[in-house]
């Protein structure tokens, strides 16, 4: 949260604690605001807190230990079918969300270390090639899994999945304060996924400046001479993968909880893409970043959707480009000119992995 | 020559079907400069990566301190007291000099000697002290060079490998990189330097080892093979 607070132009350097409630006000009042603007516009908070979750999975991946991850939505996806399996009427079962997700995080982290066995000395492209396929690989099992045996319904996907009960209180119903008052479930969705978020946020953290943290900075710079001081490359690449692969797996566990259905096609290749997108735009290996830029690319479109048809048509008396088409063209446009302007994303990692207060003012003298 | 600190047996290296390194014998005494000389692809930076770990050898005998350690990870190793500077130099470019240096001690958790060992390392390399929060990736070569051999001490080795130290580096500095070596072998530290540089490596070690293509072809004194006619020839540029 001090990096976002920082990352604020102007006042997050002169004034640092203001900032920080800066942050905290906008975390809590989104939904409040959205809200002005229609129902629809929590729901889009709502999933851009579950693309965040994403986002910080895949930086541990990518942006710290530098291992470049196309099929990153395949973790997503064992943890949205982990919960669907467990607590739908498809199996009969309805085990309680508190055993289902951590199951599908644990999954997803298994999931992570079958996909680094084999890749433990790839890297750069050859890495990319084979996390792609993985992506694929399961995306293409859930699809076909319905025959012999029916496992995943097929491409028709899983229904009625159960919503998020925490202690007893189904979130997905409104919550009545008093008589007056009734507090919309997407809301509800909205503060749970926050606090995963935070949780997720200050885990990373502190993995970031731990031992671990070093270790994967190490790898990414150079493998070699990671190994050469000692670093058990091996495990510590597994555990990236696993770890990455588990922030995947609550994520799509809490998709499936949210959405009440899962089918293949939300996980597509082009999910990945997107992901990677967004920690790229953001600015990779930087939590506040990536954040960032998680918030900014799920926005983007949804906001073109509501205000790109309404602008040409008071503009042009008709629709000239579609919404879907612009979105492309702006996103394309966005990752080139960012690549021209701001090669490391819109807040760049520190060079240096710890004390980022170094950064300001010592530079001078070097 | 007291009891060996590194003994290779008939080491064989070799990647796939190609054999890189056909059977080698070489011996290292405790606090001994050792250099292995050679032309490119000779097999030198191979056989010091298997030394190190970081390669698998395909046959023969690997001995550090009288125990075979062909089937030890790298990383098990390090903590033995077996230590790499890489070749190209290895050092972690988005890191600060600080920082690369401390990876060093990655596997030590005794922070005071650390501490200690740095303020060492800082007297030996005065350059890098006055650049420890600059990232290391805008160095220089040979201040990068000089980072690497740092950090590999912070790890508190007994026996130091070095692959190509004056590898791509002017030739004034490189002679600093030669002081900044033998005054890390004058503190007991056993040393293995692989090198190009012929000349200066036979001149600053007691003793070295001439390798081709796989082979070991000729071993003796650094001043006995400075002076012999097929060294020279083959190696010093004289006809």
């Amino acid at each position: 949260m001090n990096e976002l607070a920082l990352a604020i132009p102007y006042l997050g350097k002169r004034n640092p604690a203001a900032a920080r409630w800066v942050v905290l006000a906008i975390a809590f009042g989104a939904p409040l605001i959205a809200m002005l603007f229609g129902k629809t516009w929590v729901r889009i908070l709502d999933f851009a807190m579950l693309y965040v979750m994403l986002a910080i999975g895949l930086n541990l991946v990518v942006g710290f230990a530098g291992l470049l991850d196309l099929g990153y939505i395949a973790f997503y996806a064992v943890g949205a079918y982990t919960f669907a399996f467990l607590a739908s009427p498809h199996f009969e079962l309805h085990l309680p969300f508190w055993l289902v997700l951590p199951m599908g995080a644990a999954f997803a982290a298994l999931a992570g270390i079958i996909l680094g066995l084999p890749t433990l000395r790839l890297r750069g492209d050859y890495l990319a090639i084979v996390t792609l396929g993985f992506g694929e690989i399961v995306r293409i099992f859930m699809n076909n899994l319905n025959h012999p045996i029916n496992i995943t319904n097929g491409p028709q996907g899983i229904n009625m999945i159960d919503p998020l009960v925490l202690f007893g209180w189904d979130i997905s119903k409104p919550l009545k304060v008093g008589d007056e008052i009734t507090i919309n479930s997407l809301f509800l969705y909205y503060y749970v996924f926050l606090a995963f978020v935070a949780l997720s946020v200050l885990l990373v953290q502190r993995l970031q400046v731990s031992r671990v943290g070093r270790a994967w900075a190490a790898i990414r710079d150079d493998e070699l001479a990671a190994k050469a001081i000692g670093i058990n490359t091996r495990n510590m690449k597994l555990l990236a993968f696993s770890l990455g692969a588990t922030f995947g797996g609550v994520s799509g566990g809490l998709f499936a909880a949210f959405q009440g259905f899962v089918s293949p096609e939300s996980f597509s290749l082009m999910e990945s893409i997107a992901v990677l997108t967004m920690i790229v735009f953001g600015g990779m290996g930087n939590l506040a970043g990536v954040i960032v830029g998680a918030l900014a690319l799920t926005a983007l479109p949804e906001v073109l959707r509501y205000v790109a048809v309404p602008v040409q048509q008071a503009v042009f008396d008709k629709v000239i480009l579609d919404p879907e088409v612009l979105r492309m063209l702006l996103l394309s446009l966005a990752m080139i000119f960012m690549m021209l302007l701001r090669p490391s994303g819109l807040i760049p990692a520190h060079s240096r992995y710890s004390k980022p207060e170094l950064v300001v003012g010592k530079e001078g003298k070097a | 020559m007291s009891a060996p600190i590194l003994q290779l047996r008939d080491l064989r290296i070799a990647y796939g079907a190609i054999e890189a390194v056909k059977g080698i014998d070489l011996e290292l005494a405790e606090g001994e400069l050792v250099s292995l000389i050679g032309a490119n692809g000779a097999g030198k930076t191979t056989t010091l990566n298997a030394i190190a770990g970081t390669l698998p050898i395909a046959g023969g005998e690997l001995r550090y301190n009288g125990q075979r350690i062909e089937k030890l990870p790298a990383h098990k190793r390090l903590r033995q007291g077996l230590a790499l500077v890489p070749e190209g130099r290895g050092i972690f470019t988005r890191l600060t000099v600080e920082e690369n240096l401390r990876m060093g001690a990655y596997c030590r958790r005794d922070d005071d000697a650390v501490e200690a060992d740095l303020e060492r390392v800082f007297t030996m390399l005065p350059r890098v002290k006055e650049r420890l929060q600059q990232v290391a990736g805008t160095l220089s070569g040979g201040e990068q060079q000089m980072v690497a051999i740092g950090r590999a001490l912070l790890s508190r080795p007994k026996l130091l490998l070095l692959d190509e130290p004056s590898m791509g580096l002017a030739p004034l500095v490189v002679e600093k990189i030669f002081e900044v070596i033998s005054s890390v072998a004058a503190e007991g530290v056993t040393i293995l330097l692989v090198e190009q540089n012929a000349n200066l490596a036979l001149e600053f070690s007691q003793r070295a080892y001439v390798m081709k293509s796989g082979h070991i072809t000729l071993t003796g004194s650094g001043d006995a093979l400075l002076a012999d006619p097929k060294v020279r020839a083959a190696y010093l540029g004289e006809v």
